[in-house]
């Protein structure tokens, strides 16, 4: 476990009303670390304007900041030049984003291959755009265990398949993807693969170059950082063949009444003023995560896995969603409990100070092909303890009382 | 401690009126996309009067509860009585005070019941 404690380098955590709060929500958003908060206020006090407008001193300070977070960002991530990074909402809808546009260059009865495992955000807007264009959805299957099956991969991706998009590790279980297989078998037949990252980032380091994705997808709150913005990686290549998605200032070359021009990258895919101190709190975040390092993160997130999996599997009636074995899995931990209604086990716990989410995580068909209607789920971070752990064991059993 | 009293819990635990009624008249079943909690209501009506209410359904303590207060309650009340049914009835019925999210769960039984007698 981590000697210092990261806990009271959150404000929100360390604060006198939250000190006895378990926060066991991560996997939704993350609280804001204290670098982060500062940053961004100090942005806003010290250097704020528009970006990309002004000549006067605060406009040039103001972009010299977006675009060092742009930097910051590429170097996090280790993409080939900073103009790969695009600054979105959040992962949503940097997913609409390729969605949308992506598809326009493929013909009817083409093949998008997604997984079982996707989050709402990495199924939707494929299902629209395979409607918009006449594609064909195909899933790589899950296994029982809660992994993805990569057995039939070679029939899956075919000749027919334009895009593969596929989660970095799954909201519910918890389980970490093994990309290579995936993304070699889908180059091998030419298609486009399309990461969602949004669980993976705080969690696991990426690198776009070494893994050879084609896009990729996070938001900042998901990795201590704010709400409000997200990324889109893509290689140089591909976003410049893409057409924009959405159109306004910024975005342009040349206007004239009746046509325009794109702007190169990245600017081309940033119409109107972006999230611009949003964007310095997301690198103030991803400097946090390497402040601490990786080993630290990953060893204590192991033994957070390995303590979450031996206790909640002790408790009789409680039957866990995903992987018992903590290998290629994160702690994040989706259950249900004999006869306490996951609604109702959230509520108890939050009546004894603790965050979980019940529901089906925007995650309803994985939900329904286990034939659950929902789950429980306690996902944990950097600055949750051993004791957060406890503390949920504890709430479950007093819930098992009251209900059963 | 305040959310699941005991008045809650032996509803949810002891319903009174679960199951479907046979020879209904009027049937809805509703569900909450953000959960998944789904209520199924049954009425019989003689004439204008509900003689009969019952449902059945899966979800937490509040909306299996509320389901059963809110058959119990339409017993023997007249179409033209629970046409413009007010929330706060059931609310008062079921006895707590709710947040937004889960107000959903509780009221779930009342949109059935709209629905079945539209």
């Amino acid at each position: 476990m981590l000697k210092n404690n990261i806990k009271s380098q959150f404000p929100l955590l360390d604060s006198p009303e939250n000190k006895n709060l378990a926060f066991l929500d991560n996997a939704a958003s993350t609280q804001k670390h204290e670098s982060v908060l500062k940053a961004m206020d100090d942005f806003y006090r010290g250097s704020y304007a528009n970006i990309h407008r002004g000549v006067y001193r605060l406009a040039e300070a103001a972009t010299a900041a977006y675009e060092n977070a742009r930097v910051t960002i590429a170097q996090f991530i280790n993409a080939g030049e900073e103009a790969e990074i695009i600054f979105t909402r959040n992962t949503t809808n940097s997913l609409n984003m390729v969605a949308s546009s992506i598809c326009q260059q493929f013909a009817p009865g083409d093949e998008i291959l997604l997984t079982e495992i996707e989050h709402h955000a990495n199924l939707v807007p494929w299902q629209q755009a395979a409607k918009h264009y006449q594609l064909k959805l195909k899933f790589i299957p899950v296994t029982s265990e809660g992994r993805l099956d990569l057995s039939n991969i070679s029939d899956l991706c075919n000749n027919k398949t334009k895009v593969v998009a596929v989660s970095a590790m799954s909201n519910v279980l918890g389980t970490i993807t093994e990309l290579e297989p995936i993304i070699s078998a889908a180059h091998k037949v030419g298609a486009v693969v399309v990461v969602d990252a949004a669980q993976a980032v705080p969690h696991t380091p990426i690198d776009v170059k070494k893994l050879d994705c084609d896009f990729l997808t996070f938001s900042a709150h998901k990795m201590f950082g704010p709400s409000g913005i997200g990324v889109l990686y893509g290689k140089r290549s591909l976003l410049e063949a893409l057409e924009p998605f959405e159109f306004g200032g910024g975005m342009i070359s040349e206007v004239t009444w009746n046509s325009s021009t794109w702007a190169d990258i990245p600017e081309k895919f940033e119409a109107g003023t972006p999230p611009i101190a949003e964007a310095v709190g997301l690198a103030k975040a991803a400097e946090f995560i390497q402040s601490v390092g990786w080993d630290n993160f990953l060893s204590h997130e192991a033994e957070l896995t390995n303590y979450g999996l031996t206790e909640l599997t002790k408790i009789s009636g409680l039957h866990l969603f995903g992987p018992s074995d903590a290998k290629n899995r994160g702690p994040v931990f989706a259950f249900t409990l004999d006869g306490v209604h996951p609604h109702d086990l959230a509520s108890v716990l939050d009546e004894n100070n603790i965050a979980v989410r019940s529901g089906h995580h925007c995650a309803m068909p994985l939900h329904r092909k286990f034939e659950l209607l929902a789950t429980t789920r306690a996902s944990c971070t950097i600055y949750n303890t051993k004791e957060d752990i406890d503390r949920l064991v504890e709430g479950i059993k007093k819930a098992q009382k009251l209900f059963c | 401690m305040d959310l699941y009293q005991q008045n809650i819990l032996d509803y949810y635990k002891h319903p009174r009126k679960s199951g479907e009624v046979a020879g209904a008249t009027h049937h809805c079943k509703t569900s909450n996309p953000l959960c998944g909690d789904n209520v199924e209501l049954w009425l019989k009506l003689d004439g204008n009067k509900i003689v009969k209410a019952g449902w059945q359904g899966e979800g937490c303590v509040l909306s299996q509860a509320a389901s059963d207060m809110l058959s119990e309650y339409l017993e023997g009340k007249t179409i033209l009585e629970i046409k413009n049914i007010d929330k706060n009835v059931l609310l008062k019925m079921v006895g707590v005070e709710l947040g937004p999210n889960r107000l959903k769960c509780a009221l779930l039984p009342l949109d059935a019941l709209r629905e079945a007698i539209k």
